[in-house]
This record gives C-alpha cells, sequence and structure tokens, in this order.
C-alpha cells in the first residue's frame, strides 16, 4: 500500500521537478516579471513569454551539450 | 455556459496528454494479462479507474472554492513546470540527445518479470490485481492532475477536459483490445511535443493573469504563444542535434 502511494509521489514529483535548474530558473524569471510587472507595463506579457522560451531552450542546449 | 473555442483547448490538451499517459499504462496492462490471464489484470486497471474518476469529481468542483487569482498562480506554476519539462523533453528526444521511448521494449521488460514470477493459482490473482492497479493509479495520477490543470482556468472547462480524456482511454483501451500488443507506432515524442507547448502556453498565460501580468491581446495571447513555444521548440532541435554530436564526437 505504502509502496505505490510513495510511487505515484515520487511520479508527481517528477513531473514538475524533473529538471530542477530549469524549474529553478523558470521561477526565479516569474518572480522577478512579478516585480517588475509596473515598471515593464504592457511589455510584462512578452517579457514573460520570452524570458520561459529562452529558459527553455538554454536549458535544453546545455543538457545536449553534456551527451 | 462555455463555448466551443474556449472548451476546444483543454479538451485536446487533455485527450493528446491523456493518449501519452494511457498508452504507457496499455503497455503494462497488456503484459500482466498475457502472462496472468485477463481477469484480474482488468480488475485491477478498473479498480484504478474507478478510483481515479472519484478524484476528479471530488477535487474538480472543490477547485471552484479557491480564490481565481490564488488558483491562477498555483495552476500556472504546475502548468508551466510540466508543460516546460514535457517539451524539454521532447526537443531532446526529437534531436537524439535522449532516446524515444520504446513501448516495445517496456512490454518485454514487464512480461519478463512477470514470467519470474511464476505460475498463479485458480483463485484471485494479486499480483496481476496489483500490477495493473499500481500502474494504471501512476499514470492515471498524471491524467489527472492534467485534467483538472487545463480546466482550472474557467467555470465550466472540466466537463471539455474530463471528456477529452475519456475519449482518450476509450480509443486506446479499444485498441488494446484489437491489438493485444503494445502501441509503439503511436508518435508518443510528437504528442508530448504538442501537449508540452500548449500546456506551457496555458500555465505562462494563467500565471501571468494570476500576477498581474497584462496580456496585449489578452485570450488571443494563448494562441500566439502556442506558435511561438512550437516555432522556437521546432528551430532548438537542430541546434540541440548539432551540438549533441559535436559533444559526443569531443568525448570520444
Amino acid at each position: 500500500m505504502t509502496g505505490w502511494i510513495v510511487d505515484i509521489a515520487e511520479e508527481i514529483w517528477g513531473l514538475f521537478f524533473d529538471d530542477l535548474g530549469l524549474a529553478i530558473a523558470a521561477l526565479v524569471w516569474v518572480a522577478l516579471v512579478w516585480l517588475g510587472a509596473r515598471w515593464l507595463g504592457p511589455a510584462a506579457g512578452p517579457a514573460l513569454f520570452a524570458g520561459l522560451a529562452l529558459i527553455l531552450v538554454t536549458s535544453a542546449l546545455r543538457r545536449a551539450g553534456q551527451r | 455556459m462555455i463555448d466551443l473555442s474556449h472548451a476546444a483547448a483543454p479538451a485536446l490538451a487533455a485527450f493528446l496528454a491523456s493518449t501519452v499517459e494511457f498508452v504507457e499504462a496499455a503497455t503494462v496492462v497488456l503484459a500482466v494479462g498475457g502472462v496472468r490471464g485477463w481477469r484480474d489484470t482488468l480488475a485491477g486497471a478498473a479498480a484504478a479507474v474507478g478510483l481515479l474518476a472519484l478524484l476528479t469529481a471530488v477535487l474538480g468542483p472543490a477547485l471552484t472554492l479557491v480564490p481565481l487569482r490564488v488558483l491562477q498562480v498555483a495552476v500556472g506554476v504546475l502548468l508551466l513546470l510540466f508543460g516546460l519539462r514535457w517539451l524539454r523533453k521532447a526537443i531532446l528526444r526529437a534531436a537524439g540527445v535522449l532516446a524515444l521511448h520504446d513501448e516495445n521494449a517496456a512490454y518485454a521488460k514487464e512480461r519478463d518479470e512477470m514470467l519470474k514470477l511464476g505460475g498463479r493459482g485458480a483463485g484471485f490473482d494479486g499480483i496481476a490485481f496489483g500490477a495493473a492497479f499500481h500502474i494504471c493509479m501512476i499514470e492515471g495520477t498524471e491524467v489527472v492532475f492534467i485534467v483538472i490543470a487545463v480546466s482550472a482556468g474557467g467555470a465550466g472547462l472540466l466537463l471539455p477536459a474530463s471528456l477529452g480524456a475519456a475519449v482518450a482511454l476509450v480509443m486506446v483501451t479499444a485498441l488494446g483490445f484489437v491489438l493485444h500488443r503494445p502501441m509503439a507506432r503511436v508518435p508518443e515524442n510528437t504528442l508530448k511535443f504538442i501537449v508540452g507547448v500548449i500546456l506551457s502556453s496555458f500555465g505562462a498565460f494563467w500565471l501571468g493573469e494570476g500576477i498581474g501580468v497584462a496580456w496585449p491581446a489578452q485570450d488571443l495571447s494563448i494562441p500566439a504563444m502556442i506558435v511561438g513555444f512550437g516555432l522556437i521548440s521546432l528551430a532548438t532541435v537542430p541546434i540541440c542535434r548539432a551540438r549533441g554530436v559535436k559533444a559526443a564526437a569531443v568525448r570520444a
């Protein structure tokens, strides 16, 4: 009983934090956009998207370079 | 009343993501049933599906009690992390950096493990029931999360998202009954790529809404981000491939 509960808990954790660097970078960027949202004004949305896309690409390229 | 344009994206995302998860579960169920018999294997799978349906029915409506801003931030964070993870993995698999998921290999491995456990008596087969219940709970929990997450952005989205997952369940179950072998030809990485793009876009949008970001084109920012994430990810695949080849050559 506890075995499959632990398995499910690990599976759910892995859903979000498989690559901890990617998750942390994305959350830090979200926090920065939140803090600067008033200053960024209408550019906040595009800035959020652009930063997340850049983090994704950087993470994938870094992993490819470690092959 | 929810209109089709708002219901289509969560339903499609739930359908595609659920198809990937159900195919993985079906591979194990087919291997277990083929070795240990179908009665208790299917009973285990059905028990897990019933429990998960109950969870969705309870958790889904309960989310309406949470304030919208809090829900948008919480669900946005989870969707974003989940979507980016799937997208990154799909990019790396498409580039050949990571190996593609092999349903035939997973089926053979599970079948070998079941054969090693030996014969079964005439009564209840706890191993077959447990193995099928276990895999269906694991993969099904992911489906429940996806259904609840993609439907959390607006009232009335739980039904279309649940329908998307239900159609995937019926489709994969029917294919399993007909084929009696793993669905290795399902383009799992392509599905993960598409779902990763959709979930990342929904996650970024709802998270942005939750933290007070003004989107230039309101709801239309979601399809714009779907196109943006899709094109950027597609462009990243050949660069990752070249980088992977270069890194492998340096190590050789």
